[in-house]
C-alpha cells in the first residue's frame, strides 16, 4: 500500500488549467521530488497535497484513505514553506509546540518531545527566543522540528531552501536528506533547483506545463529523458540539441550539421527522412573521434578542472562542450566529435524520446 | 544609499516650518497656555475681579462630587465607546480580508461613517432613536419596550456609546484590514496544517499578530472618546437626562460656557490635558516596543 496517492489531479482557476490529470503513486518512507519551471503547477500540486487547495477533479488518498475533502488538519501531514511560516509572535519552543497543544498532548509529553526534537536539530540553545531573533538557517531548522515533531504521515517541502544563501542550502539540502532518511517519512519536496531534485529525490516528477513528463529515478531521468523537455531541465550545462533526419532505413542519423551517425544500440522506427532532434549532454562531446564537426567559439568559460565551451556549427546550430583541461580563446576554431553511444534520440515533432 | 536631502542654510527650512508652527502656536499652544494660566485664576460672574489662587481650583475641582460623577461617567463612557467600536470593527474587518464578492464596494461602504461630522451623526441616530419621531424608537414603544433617552440615563448612555463608536469603527476598520493584510498568508496555513480551526487560529496567532494594531487603536479610541465625542452628546442628550451622560469634556463646556465658572473650567480641561498627554506618551512608549516582525 503506498502512502500516499493522487489520481486524476486536475485543477483550473477559471478559465486556466494548471494541472492536466497527475497520477502518482508514493511508497512508504520515499522521498518525491517534484521539479519543474516556475509555474509548471509544482506548487499547485503539493497544496492540493497539503489540502489548501481543492483539486478540481480527481483523489489525494493518505495512507489508504481518502481525503480530499479533508481540512488539512485532518490530513495528518506537516509543511515546511519557502518562507519557513513560523509563528512571530511565539519562542522556537512555542512554535514547535502549536501542533501537539492544539491536539491535546499532555504537557510533559510536549516538553519531552520539544527537548527531543531539539536535540536531533542541534536548536536546543535557541528555544527560548523568538523567530526574528534567528538567522536564516536556524529559522529553516526551526521550521524542519515543527514539522517533524508531530510525526506525521507525510512531509510537504515547498521549496525550503530557495531563500538561504548557496553554502548552507548545500548543507541544509544534505541535513534534510540524512533526517528523512533516519526519520523515514515519505515526503513531497518541491523546487526548481535540479540540484536539489538530483540530489535528494529517491524519485523525481518533472512536472512541464501541468503535466508530469516523467517519473522516474534521477539516474533514469539524466540518461533516458522522456522527451526534450526534460533533457533540457535535468542537466547542467543544458544538452546540446541538433536537427537530424533518419537515414539508412532507421540505423543512423543524417545531422543537419554535417556528420552521420550510426545508432549504436539498434535501429529506430520509421522510413527514412523521418525529422529527428538529436541530443547530446556537453559532457559526452569528445575532442577525439570518428564524428568531426566544425566549432566557431564564441564563448568559453573555464571552471578549474573543465571548460564550458559555446560555439556554433557550420548549421547555425547552438553547441555546448564540457572538457577537461584546455582553454582556447574565444573567436578560435576547434574540431569538436560527437560520439554515437551518448545520443539521445527524440521525434522531432512530439518531442518524445525514441528508444530502439 | 542615503536618500536625505540636506538644506545649506537656515532660513529655507525654517520658512518650510513656518506655517505649521504658527497653527500649531495661534490654535495649539497659546490656548493651552491660556487654559493653564486660567485654571489658577478666579473671576466673579461678570469678570470685574481677577484673583489668582494658584492650586485651589483643581483643589476644588477633584473634591466636587459633581466632577467625580462626570469622571466615572467617562470611565464607563469611554470604556464602552473603545471596547464597541474595536469589537465591532475587528469583526468587519476579518470578514472583509476574505475574499467575498464585492469586498471593494463593502470597504468603501464601511469607511464612509468617518466622514460624517459628529453632530450630523448625533442627528442620524436621533432621526432613529428619537421616541416620538424616531423610526426605531417609535418601534420599539410599540411594542412595548419602554424606550425614552431622554428619561432614562441608561438608554441614553446607551444611545451615545452607540453613536460614538459607530463613528470610530470605519477608522479602526481600515487599520485593523490594513493589519490583518500583512499577516503572511502562509502563516495561517501552517497553523491550518498544525491543526488549528478557524476560531482557535484567530485567538492563538490572528489576534495576538494584531495586537500592535489594536493596542495604538485601544489609545486613539480613549483619546476620541474622551475629546471628540463632544458634538454627538450635545446634539443626543446635552449630558442629562440629569447628569447620566455628562463626560469630563461636556462637563468643561458646561462649566465654562453655560455657569461661566471660568477658573473651574480650565483647572478641568488642563486635567484632561494631562491625561491625553500621558496616553500619547504611553503609546509611543509601547507601541513600537510591542510590533512582533
Amino acid at each position: 500500500m503506498s502512502t500516499l496517492s493522487l489520481s486524476g489531479i486536475t485543477k483550473s482557476f477559471g478559465a486556466t488549467t494548471v494541472l492536466h490529470g497527475i497520477d502518482l503513486a508514493v511508497a512508504d518512507g520515499e522521498m518525491i521530488v517534484i521539479v519543474g519551471a516556475s509555474g509548471c503547477g509544482k506548487s499547485t500540486l503539493l497544496r492540493i497535497v497539503a489540502g489548501l487547495e481543492t483539486p478540481t477533479t480527481g483523489q489525494v488518498a493518505i495512507a489508504g484513505r481518502e481525503v480530499t475533502q479533508l481540512e488539512p488538519a485532518d490530513r495528518d501531514i506537516a509543511m515546511v514553506f519557502q518562507n519557513y511560516a513560523l509563528y512571530p509572535h511565539m519562542t522556537v519552543a512555542q512554535n514547535m509546540a502549536y501542533g501537539l497543544r492544539i491536539r491535546g498532548t499532555p504537557k510533559p509529553e510536549i516538553a519531552r518531545r520539544v527537548h527531543e526534537t531539539a536535540t536531533l536539530l542541534g536548536i536546543q540553545p535557541l528555544l527560548e527566543r523568538k523567530p526574528r531573533q534567528l538567522s536564516g538557517g536556524q529559522r529553516q531548522r526551526v521550521a524542519m522540528g515543527r514539522a517533524i515533531i508531530r510525526e506525521p504521515r507525510l512531509f510537504l517541502f515547498d521549496e525550503p531552501l530557495s531563500n538561504l544563501d548557496a553554502k548552507l542550502r548545500v548543507q541544509m539540502r544534505g541535513e534534510i536528506r540524512r533526517l528523512q532518511q533516519r526519520l523515514g517519512v515519505t515526503s513531497l519536496y518541491v523546487t526548481h533547483d535540479q540540484v536539489e531534485a538530483m540530489t535528494l529525490g529517491d524519485r523525481l516528477v518533472v512536472m512541464h506545463q501541468g503535466r508530469a513528463a516523467q517519473v522516474a529515478s534521477p539516474m533514469e531521468v539524466w540518461s533516458r529523458p522522456a522527451d526534450t523537455y526534460v533533457a533540457g531541465f535535468i542537466g547542467s550545462p543544458a544538452m546540446n540539441f541538433l536537427a537530424g533526419t533518419l537515414a539508412e532505413d532507421g540505423a543512423a542519423v543524417q545531422l543537419r550539421a554535417g556528420p552521420l551517425l550510426r545508432f549504436t544500440d539498434g535501429p529506430r522506427p520509421g522510413g527514412n527522412g523521418r525529422p529527428l532532434t538529436i541530443g547530446l549532454r556537453p559532457e559526452h562531446v569528445l575532442r577525439a573521434g570518428a564524428a568531426p564537426v566544425a566549432v566557431l567559439l564564441d564563448l568559453v568559460e573555464p571552471l578549474g578542472s573543465e571548460t564550458v565551451l559555446h560555439g556554433r556549427l557550420a548549421s547555425g546550430e547552438v553547441l555546448t562542450a564540457r572538457l577537461p583541461g584546455m582553454v582556447p580563446a574565444a573567436g578560435t576554431q576547434l574540431e569538436l566529435h560527437l560520439p554515437a553511444e551518448a545520443l539521445h534520440v527524440f521525434d522531432a515533432e512530439t518531442g518524445r524520446r525514441l528508444d530502439a | 544609499m542615503d536618500r536625505k536631502v540636506f538644506f545649506k542654510g537656515r532660513a529655507l527650512p525654517a520658512l518650510f516650518l513656518l506655517p505649521q508652527l504658527a497653527v500649531t502656536l495661534v490654535f495649539f499652544i497659546w490656548p493651552a497656555a491660556q487654559a493653564v494660566w486660567q485654571s489658577l485664576l478666579q473671576q466673579d460672574a461678570f469678570g470685574l475681579a481677577t484673583e489668582f489662587v494658584g492650586l485651589e481650583n483643581f483643589a476644588e475641582v477633584v473634591a466636587d462630587p459633581a466632577w467625580r460623577g462626570a469622571a466615572a461617567n467617562t470611565a464607563v463612557f469611554a470604556s464602552s465607546v473603545a471596547f464597541l467600536a474595536l469589537a465591532v470593527a475587528l469583526f468587519l474587518a476579518v470578514q472583509a480580508d476574505k475574499s467575498i464578492r464585492g469586498a471593494h464596494i463593502y470597504r468603501t461602504l464601511l469607511i464612509w461613517p468617518y466622514a460624517v461630522a459628529p453632530a450630523i451623526a448625533a442627528v442620524l441616530w436621533l432621526f432613529l432613536f428619537h421616541p416620538s419621531i424616531g423610526l426605531i424608537g417609535r418601534a420599539l414603544n410599540a411594542a412595548g419596550v419602554a424606550w425614552n433617552y431622554q428619561l432614562n440615563g441608561n438608554q441614553a448612555m446607551l444611545l451615545v456609546v452607540v453613536a460614538s463608536a459607530w463613528k470610530q469603527v470605519s477608522y479602526n476598520f481600515i487599520f485593523f484590514l490594513a493589519g490583518l493584510q500583512s499577516i503572511p498568508k502562509s502563516v495561517l496555513e501552517a497553523a491550518a496544517i498544525d491543526g488549528a480551526r478557524p476560531l482557535r487560529r484567530f485567538w492563538t496567532v490572528v489576534f495576538p499578530l494584531l495586537s500592535p494594531t489594536t493596542f495604538f487603536l485601544l489609545v486613539v479610541n480613549l483619546v476620541y472618546a474622551f475629546f471628540d465625542t463632544f458634538g454627538v452628546i450635545h446634539a443626543l442628550t446635552k449630558g442629562g437626562p440629569g447628569k447620566a451622560t455628562e463626560t469630563l469634556i461636556y462637563k468643561v463646556y458646561v462649566d465654562g460656557v453655560d455657569n461661566l465658572n471660568l477658573g473651574s473650567s480650565a483647572a478641568q480641561s488642563v486635567i484632561l490635558m494631562v491625561l491625553v498627554i500621558a496616553l500619547t506618551a504611553v503609546q509611543f512608549r509601547f507601541v513600537e516596543r510591542r510590533v512582533h516582525y
